[in-house]
C-alpha cells in the first residue's frame, strides 16, 4: 500500500507542484479531513496506476508492433477467443473494484461530512448561509456574524451548520478539505478544522447565478489568542443584524466586500432553516434594492 | 401605478411577452454572431432557389424517409451544433483566460448562457445527432434489411431533433438562453430566481427533441429485435448493432424520466406548481435525483454506440473478427442495466450519509468493470492482426488511452471522499470531457471517415484526416490536463472571472490547447472540401474500400433506396466476410440471383411539417403567445391525421431496375475479384 501510494504520490504531485506554486493544491491539506480525502484520492489513484499504466503500455506496444507493415509479427486471424483470457479480463477489474470497494465503503463512512471530528477541545460553532450572492457566517455562541470573511481558531475542530437563504450553493474551502451543499429550508452539518494557521481561499462550488464568481471568502485560522482578540473587537463595531437587517441582506448583491456586524438576532440561523424568513427574493425586486451592503452597513 | 399598467399591456399583447426589446441590440457579440448566421442561412437558402436545387432537395433529402439520408442529415446536424458548441467554448476559455482580477470581456449574465449553450448543444444536438445519426446510416445496412421499422417516424423523430436545435440557436437573437449550467437545477431555474424566457427556450427545446429522440429509440428497438436479415440471429449481430440496441433500451427506459422531470419544472413555471420551489413543500432535490436518473444513463446513450464503432473498426483494420465476441455483448448489456443504478454519484455532496453515498460510489466503479473488459478485449483484437493504420483506426488507439485516462478519473471521482474535494471543479469538467470527447467524439470522427465512402461512394482525404487527428489528439491533452490540474487546485467550475494566483498559468496553457483543437477543427472542414473536390480521385466503385467484414460493405456506395437487391442469407457472426473469402477462392462471385421487384417506402413530408408547426408551437409557449399555440398543436396534430388516412405508402421498384442496379455493383466486384485475385487470397 505505502509503495502504491508514494507512486500515486509521486504521479500526481510532480504535475501538481513542480509546475505550480503547490500550497494551494488539494494535496497539501491544512486539516485532518482534507488530508484524509487526498489520501484516499491517491490510495484510490495508485490502485487503479498499477492496472492502468500497464494497460496503456500494452495497448500501445500491440498497436505498434502488430501494424500491418512490420515482417516479423506474426498475423494470427484466428485468435478470437481464448477462455484463459477472458478469465483474466474480467478478473482483473473485478479484483480491483473489490478492493476499491472496501476504500470506498471505509472512506464513505470515516469521512462523511456530517461526522464530527473526534476531539477533546470544545469545537467552535458557525452557522453558515449562502445567500445572493454572498457568505454570511454566524457564532452563535459569541452573538457576532461576518459576511464573506471568515475568521477561527487554528488547532480546533469547527462544526459548521449550513443552510441557504435562496438557491443552492456549495459551502468549500479546498485546503481543509470536503464541501457540502447549502439549501434552502435544511440544514446541512460539516466538520472541518485548521491545523496550522494561515488564510485559506473558500468559495461556492455549486453556480448559482450571476453573481457566482463573486461569491468567496478568506478562511483566516489564526492562534487561539488572535482569535479572541478579533471576537472582541467585533462585538464592538459595526451593524446588528436582525430581522430587518437579514431581510436587507437577502437582496441579490455581488462582489461584496467583506464587513461584521457586532450583534446577532437570537435564532436567527433557526428561523432561516424552519422558513421564517421568505427565500430569497431573486432579481426581480433587486432593480430598487439599496446598495450592496445592507442599509446599516456602515464601515 | 406603472407595474400594473405595464402587466396589463403585457397581457393584452397578440405576441404574449415578445417585444422589440427581445434583440439584444445593445450587446454587441450575440448581435453580430447571430446577424451572421441570419445572412449565412439566407445566402444559402437564396442559392439553392436561385440555381433550381429546391426541388432536389426538397424530394431527395427534406422529405426522405429512407435511413441513409435521415442518417445524413443527422451527421450535418450534428457538425454545425458542433462547431457552434465550440465557439461557445473558445469564447469560455479566453473569458477565463483574461479574466484573471479582472471583468473578462463577457458579463456574467451573457457567460452563463454561454455555458449552458455549450452544454445543452454539445449533448442534445451534437453528441446524440452524431450517435443517432451513425446508427441510422449502418444499422439497417448491418442488419442486411431495407430500412427501419418505422421510416416516416425516424423523419419526424430527425425532424424534431432539428427543431429542437433551432430553438435553442434562436434564443440567440431573440431573448437569451438559460443561465443555469447544462441541466436547469432548481430553484435557481424557477421563475423567482430566472424569470426571463432563457429557462423556457431550454425547456421546451429538449422537451420537443425529447419526443424526437424517444421515437428514434423505439424506432430502432423494435427494427434491431423483430427485423433482420434471414439467419442473422441475435449472437449473429455486428457488434455496433449490439450497442445500438443497449443504448435505444436506454433511451426508452431514460427519456421518459427527462420528459417528466422537465414537464414537472414546466408546470412551476407556467402554472404555479411548487414541485421544485423554495415554498410551499417544493424539493428542488427531488428535480436533482430525477433529472440524473435520466442523466446517467444518457451518458451511456452516448458512449456504447461509441464503443460498438469502435469494435467495428479495429476489428476490420486489425483484419481480424472482434476478440471475445460473446464477451463484448454481455460487457455491453452489464453496463446497459448497471447505468441507472448509479445517478446518486452526481451529488455526493448533497449530504446524503455514508452508507447511501458508500453503495452508489460502489455502484458507480462497478461500471468500470465492463469498460476494462471491453478495452482488453480490443487489445486482444489488435494481438495477432495485421492493422493498416487509416485515420479511422488511428481515432481508435487514441481514443483507447485517452478513454483509459479518463475512465480512471472517472472512477476516482466516485470515490466519495474524493469528491468531496473534486465535485463541480475542474477535474470534474476535464474528466468528462475526457470520456465524451476522447469517447464519443473520436468515435464520430472515426465512425464518420470509416462509413463516409458507403454513404456517398468516395472516401475522405486521408492527408488531412491525419492532421486533423493529430490535433484533436494533442489539442484535447494541451486543454485538459490543466484542467484535471486546476480542479486539484481547487478551482470551480463556472467562474467568470476569479483572483486565486496558482489557477492562472493552467487556464492560460488550456487556452493553448483549444487553440491547437481549432486547428483540427478547420483541418476536419479543409478535409471534407478537398475530398468534395478530388471525388473522382477518391472514388470507391466497389462498395468495400476498408476490406470490411460485415453486411454494408456487401452493397453498393452508395447503397441504393433499397439498400440490397436481395436480402443476404447469413451463416456466421461475419457474413460479407464469409462471401468474400468464399469468392476470392473459387474466384468468381455467387451466382446471379433471380431479381424481383422491390417496395419501398414513399417519401413523405409528415416528418418536416410537424416539426414546422412544433417549432412555431415552441416558440409561441417559450414568449406565450397563447393563440399561437393553439394554431400550432391543431396543424401538428391535423398533419398527423392527414398522415394517418394516406392511401398509398409504398411504391414499387420494378425488378428490372433492382437488376440493373446490381449487375452495375457485381461488375464492379467482379472487377476487383480479377485485379486482386493473387494477393487477396490468405488462408
Amino acid at each position: 500500500m505505502n509503495a502504491r501510494n508514494r507512486f500515486a504520490g509521486v504521479v500526481v504531485l510532480v504535475v501538481a507542484c513542480t509546475l505550480a506554486g503547490c500550497s494551494e493544491s488539494i494535496f497539501h491539506a491544512q486539516g485532518p479531513i482534507g488530508a484524509a480525502n487526498s489520501q484516499i484520492l491517491l490510495n484510490a489513484l495508485g490502485i487503479m496506476l498499477v492496472i492502468v499504466v500497464p494497460t496503456i503500455i500494452g495497448v500501445l506496444v500491440f498497436a505498434w508492433w502488430f501494424r500491418s507493415s512490420n515482417t516479423r509479427a506474426r498475423y494470427q486471424p484466428g485468435f478470437v477467443y481464448s477462455g484463459r483470457i477472458e478469465l483474466i479480463v474480467w478478473a482483473i477489474p473485478l479484483l480491483v473494484i473489490l478492493f476499491l470497494g472496501g476504500v470506498i465503503w471505509i472512506g464513505a463512512h470515516a469521512l462523511d461530512p456530517f461526522r464530527p471530528i473526534e476531539t477533546r477541545d470544545e469545537p467552535v460553532e458557525v452557522q453558515v448561509v449562502s445567500l445572493d450572492w454572498k457568505w454570511l457566517f454566524i457564532y452563535p455562541e459569541l452573538g457576532i456574524a461576518s459576511v464573506n470573511d471568515l475568521v477561527l481558531p487554528a488547532k480546533v475542530p469547527v462544526h459548521f451548520s449550513l443552510t441557504s437563504a435562496s438557491v443552492m450553493n456549495m459551502f468549500f474551502v479546498p485546503q481543509l478539505g470536503s464541501m457540502i451543499a447549502t439549501m434552502y429550508g435544511m440544514n446541512t452539518q460539516l466538520w472541518l478544522q485548521a491545523d496550522q494557521t494561515g488564510e485559506f481561499y473558500g468559495q461556492s462550488s455549486q453556480f448559482s447565478g450571476d453573481g457566482f464568481s463573486g461569491m468567496n471568502f478568506v478562511l483566516h485560522a489564526v492562534p487561539q489568542d488572535k482569535f479572541e482578540q478579533w471576537v472582541s473587537t467585533t462585538q464592538q463595531t459595526g451593524p446588528a443584524l436582525d430581522a430587518e437587517g437579514y431581510r436587507a441582506l437577502l437582496q441579490p448583491s455581488q462582489n461584496v466586500s467583506p464587513f461584521t456586524y457586532r450583534t446577532v438576532a437570537p435564532h436567527l440561523f433557526d428561523d432561516i432553516v424552519t422558513q421564517k424568513f421568505p427565500p430569497g427574493p431573486g432579481p426581480q425586486a433587486s432593480g430598487d434594492a439599496p446598495a450592496i451592503r445592507p442599509a446599516a452597513g456602515a464601515q | 401605478m406603472p407595474p400594473p399598467f405595464a402587466q396589463q399591456q403585457e397581457r393584452n399583447n397578440v405576441f404574449g411577452k415578445l417585444t422589440w426589446d427581445a434583440v439584444p441590440w445593445s450587446q454587441p457579440i450575440p448581435l453580430v454572431a447571430g446577424g451572421i448566421v441570419i445572412a449565412a442561412v439566407l445566402a444559402v437558402v437564396l442559392w439553392v432557389i436561385v440555381r433550381g436545387y429546391l426541388p432536389y432537395l426538397w424530394n431527395e433529402w427534406i422529405t426522405s424517409v429512407d435511413h441513409k439520408r435521415i442518417g445524413v442529415m443527422y451527421l450535418l446536424l450534428a457538425l454545425l451544433m458542433l462547431l457552434r458548441g465550440f465557439i461557445d467554448a473558445l469564447m469560455m476559455r479566453s473569458q477565463q483566460a483574461l479574466a484573471y482580477h479582472a471583468a473578462g470581456y463577457l458579463p456574467p449574465e451573457h457567460f452563463d448562457q454561454i455555458f449552458s449553450a455549450h452544454g445543452t448543444i454539445m449533448i442534445f444536438f451534437a453528441a446524440m445527432p452524431l450517435v443517432i445519426g451513425l446508427m441510422n446510416l449502418v444499422v439497417p445496412l448491418q442488419l442486411g434489411v431495407r430500412d427501419v421499422a418505422f421510416p416516416t417516424l425516424n423523419s419526424t423523430s430527425f425532424w424534431l431533433t432539428a427543431t429542437g436545435a433551432l430553438l435553442v440557436n434562436l434564443s440567440l437573437v431573440i431573448g437569451e438562453f438559460a443561465r443555469t449550467g447544462w441541466l436547469p437545477y432548481p430553484p435557481l431555474s424557477e421563475t423567482t430566481y430566472l424569470p426571463g424566457v432563457g429557462v423556457d427556450y431550454y425547456l421546451w427545446a429538449l422537451q420537443i427533441s425529447g419526443v424526437g429522440t424517444l421515437m428514434t429509440g423505439i424506432n430502432f428497438v423494435t427494427t434491431i429485435l423483430k427485423i433482420r436479415a434471414p439467419g442473422m440471429t441475435y449472437m449473429r449481430m455486428p457488434m455496433f448493432c449490439w450497442t445500438a440496441l443497449a443504448a435505444n433500451l436506454l433511451i426508452i427506459a431514460a427519456f421518459p424520466v427527462l420528459t417528466a422531470t422537465l414537464a414537472m419544472l414546466i408546470l412551476d413555471r407556467y402554472l404555479g406548481f411548487h414541485f421544485f420551489t423554495n415554498e410551499a413543500g417544493g424539493n428542488m432535490m427531488m428535480f436533482i435525483n430525477l433529472i440524473w436518473a435520466w442523466g446517467h444513463p444518457e451518458v451511456y446513450i452516448l458512449v456504447l454506440p461509441a464503443f460498438g464503432i469502435f469494435s467495428e473498426v479495429i476489428s476490420t483494420f486489425s483484419g481480424k473478427p472482434l476478440f471475445g465476441y460473446r464477451s463484448m455483448v454481455a460487457a455491453t448489456l452489464f453496463i446497459c442495466l448497471v447505468s441507472f443504478t448509479v445517478w446518486l454519484h452526481h451529488f455526493f455532496t448533497m449530504g446524503a450519509g455514508g452508507d447511501v453515498n458508500a453503495v452508489f460510489g460502489i455502484a458507480t466503479s462497478i461500471i468500470a468493470v465492463g469498460t476494462g473488459v471491453k478495452v482488453y478485449n480490443w487489445m486482444f483484437t489488435m494481438y495477432g492482426g495485421r492493422i493498416r493504420y487509416a485515420t479511422p483506426m488511428l481515432w481508435s488507439v487514441g481514443f483507447i488511452v485517452t478513454f483509459i485516462i479518463g475512465g480512471m478519473t472517472g472512477v476516482l471521482l466516485a470515490v466519495p471522499p474524493a469528491d468531496f474535494q473534486l465535485h463541480n471543479s475542474l477535474f470534474l469538467v476535464a474528466h468528462f470531457h475526457n470520456v465524451i470527447i476522447g469517447g464519443v467524439l473520436f468515435a464520430g470522427f472515426a465512425g464518420i471517415t470509416y462509413w463516409f465512402p458507403k454513404a456517398f461512394g468516395f472516401r475522405l482525404h486521408e492527408g488531412w484526416g491525419k492532421v486533423a487527428f493529430w490535433c484533436a489528439l494533442i489539442g484535447f491533452y494541451v486543454t485538459f490536463v490543466p484542467l484535471y490540474i486546476a480542479g486539484l487546485l481547487g478551482m470551480t467550475r463556472r467562474l467568470q472571472h476569479y483572483e486565486v494566483a496558482a489557477w492562472r498559468p493552467w487556464v492560460l496553457i488550456a487556452g493553448i490547447g483549444i487553440i491547437i483543437l481549432l486547428v483540427g477543427a478547420i483541418a476536419q472542414i479543409i478535409q471534407l472540401v478537398v475530398s468534395i473536390r478530388q471525388r473522382d480521385a477518391l472514388r470507391d466503385e466497389t462498395g468495400d474500400p476498408w476490406d470490411g467484414r460485415s453486411l454494408e460493405w456487401a452493397t453498393a456506395s452508395p447503397p441504393p433506396a433499397f439498400n440490397f437487391a436481395v436480402l443476404p442469407n447469413v451463416g456466421g457472426e461475419e457474413p460479407y466476410w464469409q462471401i468474400k473469402q468464399r469468392a476470392i477462392e473459387s474466384q468468381q462471385m455467387a451466382p446471379e440471383p433471380a431479381y424481383k421487384a422491390i417496395e419501398v417506402p414513399r417519401n413523405s413530408p409528415t416528418g418536416f411539417i410537424t416539426a414546422f408547426f412544433a417549432t412555431i408551437t415552441g416558440f409561441a409557449l417559450i414568449w406565450h403567445i397563447w393563440w399561437l399555440v393553439a394554431v400550432g398543436i391543431a396543424a401538428a396534430y391535423a398533419v398527423f391525421v392527414w398522415f394517418a388516412w394516406r392511401d398509398v405508402a409504398e411504391y414499387e421498384i420494378p425488378a428490372e431496375e433492382v437488376a440493373r442496379i446490381d449487375r452495375a455493383r457485381r461488375a464492379a466486384r467482379q472487377q476487383w475479384l480479377a485485379a486482386n485475385a493473387p494477393a487477396g487470397g490468405p488462408a
